[in-house]
């Protein structure tokens, strides 16, 4: 099995132990199965042990598992009639982020996301999937198009953040990706987001503004990288472990938080392990969500979504003034 | 005969048109532009005019457009009474249109029309470079206009097939105001909610990619299409340097974020029923319900 991450080490010995005695076996007149019934029992303990304590730190490596599947592999087995879209129609095309049109059930839809490469030439070619100003304006062009069909839109985020480029400063990556939060938050039509790998800062918040959030079960949510936070609050990158736990990023924190609404359960071990019966974990909360924003009339959407958005932030409401002079 | 040439099921003798039988080209053979081989016309024909050893997409009559597009037998088309006039009293223009009528068989530099697409119903205006190299004038704006009119009328998808050097000159500031007209026309069209889609194809370039060719929902190009605002000369000459190989190709334009694709013409019938498929599909009643 290629890429085992480091938390998995004690798996990775054991199946290896177990497959040892097999072979053994195989070849000589004796019988270990009482021995191999045991030891694939413990493996059993351990895989549940293992992976119902995973630290933010694992799920962080989880959530960036060379293997986790990408915006495209889902849209493979989500949707049908799958039409990609390209360009902002102002400077280029972002190929960070993907979009099109598609159905989704017989329900047309337009789907977005950010999208990772699997190779280093793929990683190169979609910028490893950070993205520049002109991403967010292909997202926009696509949500805005999805408005004036009457189309549901779908954003699987997943994203180490908005691209630090020289570049993308001078194109406006800044007002790029306010102008997706200002529009994204008067769209006429139901948004729902997924986060599916690493939501990374404003470059994933840039196609988050939904009337649903949701996040898959090893992924994460966050201002910034742990390594980015690390080095900030404590001048050293190498203590991102120590950040990722800190910064409150896992599906279940930003649960807690109250910005996200439902964790999508991942196939043990994490999504890569199973991508199709991962795919249908996602149709499953994806149906729901969609049944219940269908209903709704334009007005009720955009009242949903600023409620949603207006609920998050934590604050107290003091009885005495502070004085500032 | 084109329309047998492009129907695969040919099961009824079709009369062939005058239109038709001018299409096919004279020469037997044809030479490539691009790659330089001699192909028979027939061959060429026969694949859609793309050339068979390269792939160059040579320029389609809008007639062979058409045929090769729109389902067999369901084309209707509108407004071939509009002539154009002579406004700046022009020397020689009325001539020059009364040539190219004579030559393709045309009223103007557009076919507008209906029909359907795989069933689908949709209003389509083709543009033909072989009537004064497609320009613009009172007429084409006309017809472009009315088209888009009729396509919101009877609410179905408006395609249009660019092929054009841009305003007709001798109508002067008329036919500047050409791009205003069908811009005008297509933002009442979307406004209601109106699908529009733009295919370019080579050469699109000048006040037609400045207007209409430019504003559909979904921008396509034929593969190496010339498409652009001013010429390449004109640009080299104001800038005083040399312009990539591939300036203002539709490949320059997709990677520049102007095209949602550039698409082949032997996948292009298929991605436009795609997309009229997605935008006639109505699963909400299922979904509503439970
Ligand atoms: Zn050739």
């Amino acid at each position: 099995m290629a890429y085992e991450l480091e938390f998995e080490k004690p798996l990775v010995e054991l199946r290896k132990k177990i497959s040892e005695l097999k072979e053994f076996t195989k070849h000589r007149d004796v019988d270990f199965s009482d021995e191999i019934n045991k030891l694939e029992a413990r493996l059993e303990k351990l895989e549940h042990d293992i992976y119902a304590n995973l630290s933010p730190w694992d799920r962080v490596q989880i959530a960036r598992h060379p293997n986790r599947p990408t915006t495209l592999d889902y849209i493979e087995r989500l949707f049908t009639n799958f039409f990609e879209c390209h360009g902002d129609r102002c400077f280029g095309d972002d190929e960070a982020i993907v979009g099109g049109i598609a159905k989704y059930h017989g329900l047309p839809v337009t789907v977005i996301g950010h999208q990772r490469g699997k190779d280093t030439k793929e990683n190169i070619r979609r910028n490893f999937g950070m993205p520049h100003p002109e991403g967010y304006r292909k997202a926009l062009r696509l949500m805005k198009q999805a408005e004036k069909f009457g189309r549901p839109i779908i954003c699987f985020i997943d994203t180490k953040g908005a691209y630090p480029g020289k570049a993308a400063e001078e194109r406006g990556q800044s007002e790029a990706i306010a102008r997706n939060l200002f529009e994204m938050a008067g769209l006429t039509v139901p948004v729902v987001c997924i986060v599916i790998g690493e939501g990374g800062s404003g470059g994933a918040l840039a196609l988050g503004v939904g009337n649903y959030v949701h996040m898959l079960e090893n992924s994460t949510y966050s201002v910034i990288s742990p390594e980015g936070a690390a080095a900030i609050l404590w001048k050293d990158a190498s203590l991102a472990k120590k950040a990722a736990e800190t910064m409150k990023i896992t599906a279940k924190d930003l649960k807690e938080l109250g910005v996200i609404d439902e964790i999508v359960p991942e196939v043990r071990g994490g999504a890569h392990r199973n991508v199709d019966e991962q795919a249908k974990y996602i149709d499953d909360v994806l149906q729901r969500s969609l049944r219940q924003l269908l209903p709704l009339s334009a007005e009720q959407l955009i009242a949903q979504r600023y409620e949603k958005y207006k609920q998050i932030g934590d604050f107290i409401e003091s009885q005495q003034h502070v004085s500032v002079m | 005969m084109l329309k047998d040439l492009f129907s695969k099921k040919k099961k009824y003798a079709t009369i062939p048109s005058e239109q038709a039988k001018q299409d096919v080209p004279e020469g037997i053979m044809t030479k490539c532009p691009k790659c330089k081989k001699i192909m028979y016309t027939k061959e060429l024909v026969k694949n859609l005019r793309v050339c068979i050893s390269c792939g160059y997409h040579h320029p389609m009559s809008a007639p062979e457009r058409i045929a090769c597009l729109l389902d067999e037998g369901t084309f209707c088309e509108y407004d071939r009474h509009l002539l154009s006039k002579n406004p700046l009293d022009f020397p020689q223009y009325m001539e020059k249109i009364e040539e190219d009528r004579e030559k393709t068989k045309l009223n103007e530099a557009v076919v507008t029309g209906e029909g359907t697409i795989n069933g689908f119903p949709v209003v389509v205006a083709v543009m033909d470079s072989r009537f004064r190299m497609g320009s613009m004038g009172s007429v084409v704006g006309e017809k472009i206009a009315r088209a888009i009119e009729r396509a919101m009328e009877k609410s179905v998808p408006f395609i249009i097939f660019t092929a054009s050097g841009g305003a007709r000159m001798q109508e002067g500031v008329l036919s500047l105001m050409q791009m205003a007209k069908t811009s005008a026309a297509l933002k009442l069209f979307s406004e209601q909610g109106g699908l529009i889609i733009s295919v370019m194809t080579h050469p699109t370039t000048g006040g037609v990619s400045a207007s209409f060719a430019s504003l559909g929902d979904y921008n396509f190009a034929e593969p190496g299409a010339l498409i652009g605002f001013a010429g390449r000369r004109v640009i080299e000459q104001t800038v005083r340097e040399e312009l990539p190989d591939d300036f203002q190709t539709a490949e320059f334009l997709l990677k520049h974020g102007q095209l949602d694709a550039v698409i082949p013409r032997h996948e292009l019938k298929d991605t436009l029923t795609n997309i009229l498929d997605i935008h006639q599909a109505r699963g909400e009643d299922e979904w509503r319900t439970s």
